[in-house]
């Protein structure tokens, strides 16, 4: 076998290849997969800066648990930050102190470490919601946008037990009423709260196990399903945005190896890169501030992390009423419906949205070319609606430093915000559709018409007309690609004896659903349309004459339909 | 005594030996007895004049001739030259419009008027007096034991580093950074408004200069780097999306852009 | 309403038919000619892109050097300077080091490696229908061989006992892990019929005549500090003490619970548990600042705002004999959020 390379580096390499190669056969593997194609698109890499943040996490990680002591035994603090000098603390607090002020790098691994959980949840989000706009979620990648939903899950029992490790007064306070969630559960609320504690609040046991859920649990299930959901990825093939050349058969892209080999192996370096910037020049969580966990302290500005924020504005804006005492029995309500009701309202239609569309399109096709957003109106106002609900939820949950801010009342902030969860999703909702179907519109514009130039011709009848460009072949092609979806058709009622089918009720629902996202929508031009309009002049709106102008202005050929 | 007395001749000489031992005593326990205000010297009848002609001008209209309270302005009697000096020198006091929360404005006295007036109140009837300086001198405090107290007491209201944070119907703790420590023992010893009321019994004079060697040490250099406000996860939050990830996605549509 | 834009013309045109035949959707017009890039015809502007990315390598050499250089130099643990700019030149050279080699391998990427378009074909997911069967065939060939058709027993018991084992684990570790699971705990505290009232942190007693009006106390049982679980205890313990002018109280939560207008409540929220700490003194209102929620003192810490539904449990106090408050009994109720069995 000849190799061009015959350096001694090249050697070397082919002679490893070699002996690999006899021991597994990953001849077949590095074959396919080395010049494998992968569409371009800076929004592709969304999923990628979470995992890459990932990948720092686990880093910094390693590092920090080498050093972190997960236990509530209580040991008195000598180290040098001089307000919390002989404080009785948990052996978990003293060591996250020691870590920050007295190993070198310590607070800077804390740090990344932190700020990369922010920005791998902020990530894992805004992949999702690429995913969802652009219809990357329908056949055949619904399982691996379910996996991308417990993903996410996994993302928030990370983050969440991560930083209730140091067990300090802010933490603290969230895994308080975390227990006060849990022991308002029905029946066996109580029980459940002394498993997650191994007995009463706060316990001895938590940290420790927090610690084991942080490091062990969460990370390896997270490593599994990532590893699943990256090769659903390369055997289902990446999909591509529309565009000429592009088809749903096939992919139009660069080799894995070695165009994206430099360019997602940089962006790596890229994210650790930025990441460690805000390690280095920006203070997270300074749990020496807050102080080490006790029931009796709280401070001001009680938040969790940014990515729980919607549960603690879901608990900030219920009414109290809603608590309920049947008998002897108490069930709070006005907990369990924010803390548990209310995210399973808002993520549970989401995590099924793939069986949902497919259901009201009735379409079984694979698809690998990605909507354009203003093409599904339905789903990017649905979509968009439960985004405004979390969105509400997120400000609810900084309300009382939007009123320190703003200098506004809490009170009043807690109550637009009430009215506000329910009235904006149904305005968004509106609003959005409205423009995606309004869009579409223009893109017909476009197309049947052309760009304006901006430049004005005078017929020497006096007449004034603006020159319009038409699109190329290749920008039209954008713009009238897209396949209409029509509401599903259903066979009638009775047949042909007026005898009533079977399976007429579910027809006529699924018929009813899928009207309700199709009924209204606007259809791309055809060709007879784009013939039509060259012919005869504008279709809507226009009084019927069209004249062809040469490039230097002057009237080729009137024609009059 | 009586046998001293006795031997003397003057029928009077008791009563001028009770006059002495009165007179020792009394400087014995001046000599003694805790410093008074550097800041504020000893309130003489001139300060007072001068302090109830500023009140007449400047407070009498909401709290009353007397300082006896009216509608809108509660009574001064008792309130003491402490919560004066605190008031009227963060200008809180005089207040653009009667409500629950005053807010910190540009002084309108100099120092030896808010003295005037502080002595005007306090002859008013007896109140907290105005500390001396070692009595909130930083230097001689504990910030761990002043933490430890602040934690309990004043980071619900005014966050963990004294931030501040938020009341109800638009009330809110300021910002503790700016404050002299004179303003925030006195603040702590007559409970401004919506502050409650540390008495010396509550936390001890000791106890507050603690406080205030703490609350000397926030906001300066964090060991972090920038504080982001000291606000917490929801500012760390926006400059995580805002920032991090706004840069990473400007590297991202980079990266994607063709090249020429 | 229904409104749809589309053509309304004439009926679609017969294909492959004259000049007038139009296909009924537009086809794609194919890739793009590939626009080389100036690097790729010009070798000084090629030379300098090679610059940039070497130029760009040495950043993240000199990155890591300057990292080493700051571990070694600038020490840490003295005081908050030491400790930001050890933190601050540490972080700055990891992210060099690191961002050097990530715009290098990126500008090489998009400035020297080959950027012509490749086109591959996709083939469905699903496997050739000769594939199904032949895997259809293995699967009944296998199930015929192992002798399980007809065998309806069989099959229960092999999933019965596989579904059985795992409480062999579960069954061990849910039942230790709950502690003594005696739940009964959470409708008690330690507060009983003399126990004063100290403060918290310090745990000095207070007297009563020291609680004047507009004061708030913060407050743990005498002795907590010597129970076998301080926090488990404290969590359920600390009450908060104010002093009201008999005259503002409007309504009791307990009557004779109070003394001379000083009033105690439980510090735990009634919603989900945290310490409802903040006292406005003029409203003599408690607001918990995780939530909002808010209680009114003059009557009896009812809630006025926010998720809560009940009151604040209030501790009846009196004096002992030498003016130090203490408590008359335990609370009359389970304190902090609500759990199922709390009224049994």
């Amino acid at each position: 076998m000849s190799t061009p390379n015959t350096s001694a580096a090249g050697k070397a390499a082919g002679a490893t290849a070699d002996w690999l190669d006899q021991r597994t056969g990953v001849g077949v593997a590095v074959k396919g997969l080395a010049r494998k194609l992968f569409p371009e698109h800076w929004s592709f890499m969304l999923g990628e800066i979470a995992l890459y943040s990932f990948i720092t996490l686990l880093i910094t990680g390693v590092f920090l648990t080498m050093f972190f002591v997960p236990s509530s035994t209580d040991v008195t603090y000598t180290g040098p930050w001089a307000a919390l000098q002989g404080t009785t603390m948990s052996a978990a607090f003293a060591s996250t102190l020691r870590l920050s002020f007295e190993v070198r790098g310590g607070l800077l691994m804390r740090q990344v470490h932190h700020w990369a959980a922010l920005i791998f949840l902020a990530a894992i989000v805004t992949h999702m919601l690429r995913v969802f706009f652009t219809g990357a979620f329908r056949k055949p990648r619904e399982i691996n946008w379910i996996i991308g939903f417990v993903l996410l899950t996994l993302g928030l029992a990370a983050g969440f037990s991560g930083y209730s490790l140091p067990d300090d007064v802010l933490s603290g306070n969230g895994l308080r009423i975390t227990d006060g969630l849990i022991r308002g559960l029905p029946i066996i609320g109580t029980y459940v709260s002394y498993f997650v504690f191994g007995g009463e609040f706060p316990g001895q046991d938590l940290i420790p196990r927090l610690f084991t859920v942080h490091v062990l649990l969460v990370p390896g299930l997270i490593l599994a399903l990532v590893g699943l959901h990256l090769a659903f990825v390369f055997m289902h093939k990446h999909t591509q945005f529309p565009g000429s050349g592009r088809t749903n058969n096939n992919v139009v892209g660069y080799p894995f190896f070695p165009v994206y080999t430099a360019k997602a192996g940089g962006f790596f370096f890229i994210v650790f890169g930025v990441i460690a910037l805000l390690g280095a020049t920006m203070q997270i969580n300074p749990v020496w501030n807050y102080g080490p966990y006790d029931p009796s302290p709280v401070s001001a500005g009680a938040q969790p992390d940014w990515y729980m924020l919607f549960l603690e504005g879901s608990l900030r804006l219920m009414p109290g009423a809603a608590e309920v005492v049947i008998g002897n029995f108490t069930i709070p309500l006005n907990v369990l419906i924010p803390g548990l009701v209310a995210p399973l309202v808002l993520l549970g239609p989401l995590a099924v949205y793939p069986f949902i569309e497919a259901y009201a399109t009735g379409d079984h096709r694979e698809h690998h070319l990605l909507d354009r957003p203003r093409n599904a109106p339905f789903r990017t106002a649905f979509g968009l609606s439960i985004l405004a609900a979390f969105f509400v939820l997120l400000l609810a949950g900084s309300n009382d430093l939007l009123a320190t801010h703003f200098h506004l009342s809490l009170n009043d902030i807690t109550w637009t915000m009430r009215f506000a969860f329910f009235i904006l999703p149904a305005i968004v909702f509106t609003v959005t559709r409205r423009v995606c179907l309004a869009l579409q519109r223009k893109d017909r514009e476009l197309v049947l018409h052309g760009h304006e130039s901006g430049r004005i011709v005078r017929f020497a009848s006096g007449e004034y007309i603006e020159v319009h460009t038409p699109l190329d072949e290749h920008e039209r092609w954008i713009r009238v690609q897209h396949e209409p979806i029509r509401p599903v058709q259903i066979a009638p009622a009775e047949d042909a004896r007026g005898v009533r089918r079977k399976r007429y009720g579910a027809d006529a629902r699924r018929r009813r659903v899928s009207r309700l996202f199709f009924e209204t929508r606007v259809e791309p031009v055809t060709p007879a349309e784009y013939a039509a309009a060259q012919e005869h002049g504008a279709l809507e709106g226009g009084d019927g004459e069209h004249r062809q102008v040469t490039a230097s202005g002057e009237p080729e050929s009137i024609s009059r339909s | 005594m009586k046998s001293i007395a006795a031997r003397r001749h003057d029928r009077r000489a008791p009563l001028v030996l009770l006059a002495l031992a009165l007179l020792l005593t009394g400087v014995l326990y001046a000599l003694a007895a805790p410093g008074r205000a550097d800041a504020a010297p000893l309130a003489g009848q001139a300060d007072v004049a001068a302090g109830a002609k500023l009140f007449q001008a400047n407070c009498a209209t909401c709290h009353g001739v007397g300082a006896v309270g009216t509608s809108v302005a509660p009574s001064l009697v008792g309130v003491g030259a402490a919560a004066v000096d605190f008031q009227v020198g963060t200008g809180r006091m005089p207040m653009t419009m009667s409500g629950p929360q005053a807010q910190a404005k540009p002084v309108q006295f100099t120092q030896d008027q808010i003295s005037q007036l502080a002595a005007y109140v306090a002859s008013l009837g007896p109140g907290p007096e105005i500390p001396t300086a070692e009595m909130v001198d930083p230097s001689k405090g504990d910030p761990a034991t002043g933490m430890a107290i602040f934690r309990t007491n004043c980071a619900m209201c005014h966050n963990a580093v004294g931030a501040g944070g938020s009341l109800t119907q638009g009330k809110f703790a300021p910002n503790l950074w700016q404050t002299t420590p004179t303003h925030l023992y006195e603040a702590m010893l007559t409970g401004p408004q919506s502050m409650p009321v540390f008495n010396d019994a509550n936390i001890t004079p000791e106890e507050k200069r603690d406080v205030i060697a703490f609350i000397s040490q926030q906001g300066g250099t964090q060991p972090g780097g920038l504080d982001l406000g000291s606000l917490g996860p929801v500012s760390e939050g926006l400059w995580a999306w805002v920032v991090g990830l706004g840069l990473i996605i400007g590297a991202a549509v980079w990266i994607g852009a063709k090249s020429s | 309403m229904s409104s749809v834009d589309h053509y309304t013309g004439p009926a679609n045109l017969p294909e492959g038919h004259g000049p007038q035949e139009l296909p009924e959707r537009f086809e794609n017009p194919g890739l793009p000619e590939h626009k080389p890039r100036m690097g790729d015809v010009d070798p000084k502007v090629d030379k300098r892109r090679e610059r940039i990315v070497l130029a760009l390598f040495g950043f993240s050499t000199l990155g890591t050097i300057g990292f080493l250089v700051a571990y070694f130099a600038l020490p840490t643990g003295k005081d908050v300077e030491t400790i930001h700019r050890s933190n601050l030149w540490l972080g700055l050279g990891l992210a060099a080091s690191l961002l050097g080699i990530g715009l290098a391998a990126i500008q090489w990427a998009k400035s020297i490696m080959n950027n012509e378009e490749k086109v591959e074909e996709r083939h469905p997911m699903a496997s050739r229908p000769e594939v199904r069967e032949g895997a259809i065939k293995n699967l009944t060939d296998g199930a015929k061989d192992s002798g399980i058709s007809r065998r309806g027993l069989l099959k229960s018991a092999v999933v019965g006992s596989i579904l059985l084992f795992p409480l062999t684990i579960a069954v061990p570790l849910i039942g230790e892990i709950g502690g003594d699971w005696n739940v009964s705990k959470l409708k008690h505290t330690m507060w009983k019929k003399g126990l004063r009232l100290t403060q918290d942190p310090s745990g000095r007693p207070i007297k009563a005549s020291d609680v004047t009006i507009g004061s708030v106390w913060h407050v743990i049982p005498d002795g907590l500090d010597k129970t076998a679980q301080p926090l488990n205890e404290k969590a359920k313990a600390v009450v908060l003490v104010v002093r009201l002018d008999p005259r503002d109280i409007k309504s009791e939560q307990i009557p004779g619970a109070s003394y001379e207008g000083i009033l105690a409540f439980s510090k735990i929220c009634t919603h989900v548990g945290c310490p409802v700490a903040l006292y406005e003194q003029q409203t003599h209102h408690l607001l918990c600042p995780c939530h909002q929620s808010t209680f009114d003192v003059t009557n009896g810490a009812k809630v006025v705002f926010g998720p809560a539904k009940r009151p604040l449990p209030q501790l009846p106090i009196t004096v002992d004999d030498q003016g130090y408050l203490v408590a008359q009994s335990d609370f009359d109720q389970p304190v902090g959020p609500s759990f199922w069995e709390r009224l049994r």
